[in-house]
């Protein structure tokens, strides 16, 4: 189910601006890897060179290679739609689709896909709820609009929606920032439920977020305002947040700046 | 117990190994289908012997949807070519909404130029009739800019005045009713507007057609966009301007004058001139209340004027090579006058737009 | 109401509440909240005047009718006994606003889409201006290119579609002529309120929260697929109320239907036979032969048209007022 994902040389731009310069590293399958560093790193930027989405804003373009299993995200022959599809993404804010039902939310995906039978979506509806520890909240009222939940449990349902269509991995973007601390709390726990099956890579501006969830932790930074964003480096989470090798990792790490 | 009821249903149909390349249409190949379908359009039109060049131009849009389509279903696969065919459906959306809109800014310029020179501009119909050549427009703009000049007089200080009592007074049902009729106004069509002044000013009061009756038809058409953008640009100016200006002891009519209006002004005059240019064009109350002329008649408030749409109207009308010449030399005159309007308004927006755009 | 902590009175106290109440406590305060009420005013003054005063003339006109208003195939108010009725117009502007709706709607739609996600970036801003622009041009304007250049275009095309669609007997032409018909009025009308729903459709196309969109994307979605399931949604009320100010526009619009347009009071349900009227038309062409009380009946008429377009322009109002609470809501 869930894939590596090699990164070789990795540059983003916006328009004529890079955002970040040259990065590599491999994201082991079947476990967390948390990016951190200060606002405007790039490393936001970096993620969505993940599935893709990065192409999306005016301008975006991408120099470098990203391989899915050996599979380049970039090679010429590659449908991004396809990408997205196999690269899952959570995002920052909850964003349901506010005019479609609890239901209908978590069957988007599969419904681009081709046509299911009632009773298949139904299951997989079912098995997707449960797998974002939501279906217990939410099995009395499917057919209720999936703007009327709470802002975390919105984002449970936006997981249960990326991760119905059987993505190898699932990007997340931040996914607690807009939440309450309880509301974080059930997120963080349903990562660690969710990595037996996922690849999973999430950007967090919070350091025990990162050090609570990921097995390994990349720190990312930059040189100066307007210059690109670098990768310092990455490593175990233990090793980054007891003895980094890095200065400016200890740094940020103790709050000295960022 | 998430983990068990996971592990029991099985995906259905198991989507894993799916690879991410496939089969993709080179990038030219849209732009290669529509040149081949607009060529075999042509091709079957002229095989078939239509002379209207709007069939050649339908047909050739269905054959690039349908090739689109079939072309894309066969090599990249269903979904794709549905994106494709939306896609190609929004370019012949925009090319068929293209043609008759060029035709006509086209049309009008190549026809209305072959007349159009200062002996136009400065000579009125006097003694011409459908079948002499010559003549001009002269008395049709002293009618129009006479007519619009008024409606602008009338409308603009009401328009005003009633967009500061919304924005800087307006509370409770009063208010709600001015924006709820404002609204209704924005939305009369000019025809009703003329017969208004008809049945009030001419058949109730007895009054003669003139240009002034026509202004007042013009200043019900102009009082609710004047309101409604004048509105725009009031909200837009910062609650911290006002607020400023009554803790130093500023009244606060003096404020609305001092403070509020000079910073919406740019918008304002904006706002006002695509007002004047929309007035510009009406035709329907001109017809019924100045009636048209084929004489300079400098005094709006007695007898027929002309007017350069109603002139338009009329030359039209009389259905000769002669009349049809004026009638595109006044409409060019007419599309430049209210383009040139359009324009320096959307300048002046530009230029005055608050710092803090959004 | 909270007090300001600072209490310190300037030289003159200016209680702002009052004023807003109406209340002003100075001559300059007083005389402007006056005029700028009384503005208000006038405003309600003269719509109150425009139902009024209709409603009198076309009271005076109807009651010497001597034919149905509502049913009668004609329009005769000058003869001895006066007849008019409304059928053949309210006929003409039903249909021939429908056609334009048909063409106008679904292409607005699409040049919407077309500048808001499909054009090259650098090609959409001009673009929206111009469509800007194009909503100015003048409707006599129209109106004369319609007469005399779209009208003979159409010419073959209504003897093709007479030919192969005949059958359907809406498009069968019993009668030869040029195409001054309801059919070509209505693709006339159809360009002339194609601006205007594109501009307004495309502003709420462009408020499409950028995080929708992102989701579709994120989940594998074509452009296609993210316009289903996240543009048209939101978009579908400003959709709606934009086809409802377009349709408002072509109900009323006259000049461009005045010089398109053979008129006749003979029924015919063959769109591409000449005839027909629509309300704004007949008043114009009728209004100079008409005497005092001719023009009482087209006042009649234009009453008519005024409430269909007051019921339109509400419910298109009563759509945007109701999308507003409902993203508002949202937000």
């Amino acid at each position: 189910m869930a894939k590596r994902i090699d990164i070789s040389g990795l540059s983003a731009y916006y328009g004529g601006h890079k955002a970040i310069e040259d990065i590599s590293m491999t994201v082991e399958p079947r476990s967390v890897t948390a990016f951190i560093g200060p606002s405007g790193c790039g490393k936001s930027t970096f993620l969505r060179t993940l599935n893709r989405m990065h192409e999306v804003t005016p301008g975006g373009r991408v120099e470098g290679k990203v391989l899915l299993d050996d599979e380049d995200l970039y090679g010429s022959q590659v449908d991004p739609v396809a990408v997205r599809r196999t690269v899952g993404m959570v995002f920052q804010r909850p964003n349901p689709f506010p005019t479609m039902s609890i239901y209908d939310n978590v069957a988007a995906g599969l419904r681009l896909g081709g046509s299911y039978r009632k009773s298949e979506l139904d299951s997989v509806v079912e098995k997707s709820l449960r797998g974002a520890n939501l279906w217990n909240e939410v099995k009395d009222r499917l057919n209720k609009p999936g703007s009327g939940l709470s802002g975390g449990q919105q984002q449970r349902l936006c997981i249960a929606r990326a991760i119905a269509v059987e993505p190898q991995v699932l990007l997340m973007d931040e996914p607690c920032s807009a939440l309450d601390p309880i509301s974080t709390l059930a997120i963080e726990d349903l990562i660690g439920e969710l990595k037996e099956r996922f690849t999973i890579v999430i950007v967090t501006h919070n350091m025990q977020q990162a050090a609570r969830v990921s097995d390994r932790t990349a720190f990312f930074n930059l040189a100066a305002v307007g210059k690109p964003g670098k990768l310092i480096e990455i490593d175990e989470t233990e090793r980054i947040f007891s003895n980094p090798s890095v200065q400016a990792t200890e740094d940020y790490i103790s709050g000295r700046f960022g | 117990m998430s983990h068990t009821v996971m592990d029991r249903a099985p995906a259905t149909e198991a989507p894993a190994p799916r690879s991410l390349a496939h089969r993709r249409l080179p990038r030219w190949a849209p732009a290669a289908l529509a040149v081949a379908s607009a060529a075999l359009g042509a091709g079957i039109g002229l095989a078939a012997g239509f002379e209207s060049r709007v069939q050649w131009g339908l047909i050739a849009a269905l054959l690039f949807v349908v090739s689109t389509y079939a072309v894309t279903t066969a090599v990249e696969g269903s979904r794709q070519a549905k994106d494709r065919i939306a896609t190609s459906v929004v370019w012949v959306c925009f090319v068929l909404a293209v043609v008759p809109l060029a035709s006509l800014a086209w049309t009008t310029v190549e026809r209305g130029s072959r007349i159009l020179d200062g002996y136009f501009l400065s000579h009125s119909m006097a003694g011409l009739n459908q079948n002499t050549p010559g003549g001009g427009i002269y008395h049709a703009l002293i009618g129009t800019l006479e007519q619009v000049g008024i409606a602008t007089l009338i409308a603009v200080p009401i328009g005003l005045l009633t967009a500061i009592y919304l924005v800087e007074y307006g509370r409770g049902r009063l208010a709600q009713a001015v924006t709820f009729f404002v609204d209704v106004m924005t939305g009369i069509p000019s025809i009703v507007a003329g017969l208004f002044i008809l049945s009030t000013w001419v058949l109730t009061f007895g009054m003669g057609p003139s240009g002034f009756a026509g202004s007042l038809a013009l200043t019900i058409l102009m009082m609710p966009v004047v309101v409604r953008s004048t509105e725009e640009m009031l909200k837009l100016v910062p609650n911290e301007l006002r607020e400023a200006s009554l803790a130093l002891g500023v009244p606060k009519w003096r404020t609305i004058l001092k403070v509020v209006l000079p910073t919406a002004i740019g918008g304002i005059t904006t706002g006002v001139m695509l007002a004047v240019a929309r007035i510009a064009g009406e035709t329907a109350p001109v017809l019924l209340l100045v009636l048209g002329s084929s004489f300079i008649n400098n005094d709006p408030f007695d007898g027929t004027q002309a007017s350069l749409p109603l002139y338009v109207y009329q030359e039209y009308m009389l259905g000769t090579p002669h009349s049809y010449d004026r009638a595109w030399g006044a409409a060019l005159v007419l599309i430049i006058f209210v383009m040139v309007l359009n324009l320096v308004a959307r300048a002046i927006a530009r230029w005055k737009a608050p710092a803090t755009g959004r | 109401m909270n007090p300001p902590t600072s209490t310190a009175p300037p030289p003159a106290p200016l209680p702002p509440q009052p004023a807003a109440k109406g209340g002003a406590t100075r001559p300059g305060d007083r005389i402007f909240v006056g005029l700028s009420r009384g503005s208000g005013v006038l405003l309600l003054v003269i719509m109150a005047a425009i139902a009024v005063f209709l409603t009198y003339r076309a009271y005076i006109a109807i009651s010497d009718n001597q034919a149905n208003f509502l049913t009668a195939f004609e329009w005769n108010p000058q003869g001895q006994p006066p007849q008019f009725g409304i059928a053949i117009l309210a006929y003409g502007t039903v249909v021939s606003s429908i056609i334009a709706m048909a063409i106008a709607v679904p292409i607005a739609v699409g040049i919407a889409l077309f500048v808001s996600h499909y054009a090259p970036r650098r090609m959409a801003s001009p673009l929206a201006y111009v469509i800007d622009l194009l909503a100015a041009v003048p409707s006599i304007v129209y109106g004369l290119w319609g007469a005399l250049v779209l009208v003979p275009y159409l010419d073959g095309m209504n003897s093709w579609l007479d030919q192969y669609l005949g059958w359907t007997y809406i498009f069968e032409k019993t009668s030869s002529g040029p195409a001054r018909n309801l059919f070509t009025v209505g693709i006339l009308l159809a360009v002339m309120i194609l601006p205007v729903i594109t501009n307004v459709t495309r502003e709420v196309f462009l408020q499409v929260p950028r995080a929708h969109e992102e989701a579709a994307l994120a989940l594998g979605a074509t452009r296609w697929e993210v316009i289903r399931m996240s543009v048209l949604p939101f978009g579908r009320s400003g959709i709606i109320s934009a086809s409802m100010l377009g349709l408002g526009r072509a109900l009323g619009e006259t000049m461009a239907v005045a010089t398109v347009l053979s008129p006749s009071f003979l029924f015919s349900g063959h769109l591409l036979d000449p005839g027909g009227g629509t309300f704004a038309q007949n008043i114009a062409a009728k209004f100079n032969e008409a005497n005092e009380y001719g023009r009482d009946a087209l006042i009649a008429s234009g009453l008519v048209l005024f409430v269909m377009t007051l019921i339109v322009n509400g419910a298109a109002r009563m759509i945007i007022a109701r999308r507003k609470e409902y993203s508002g809501a949202n937000a």
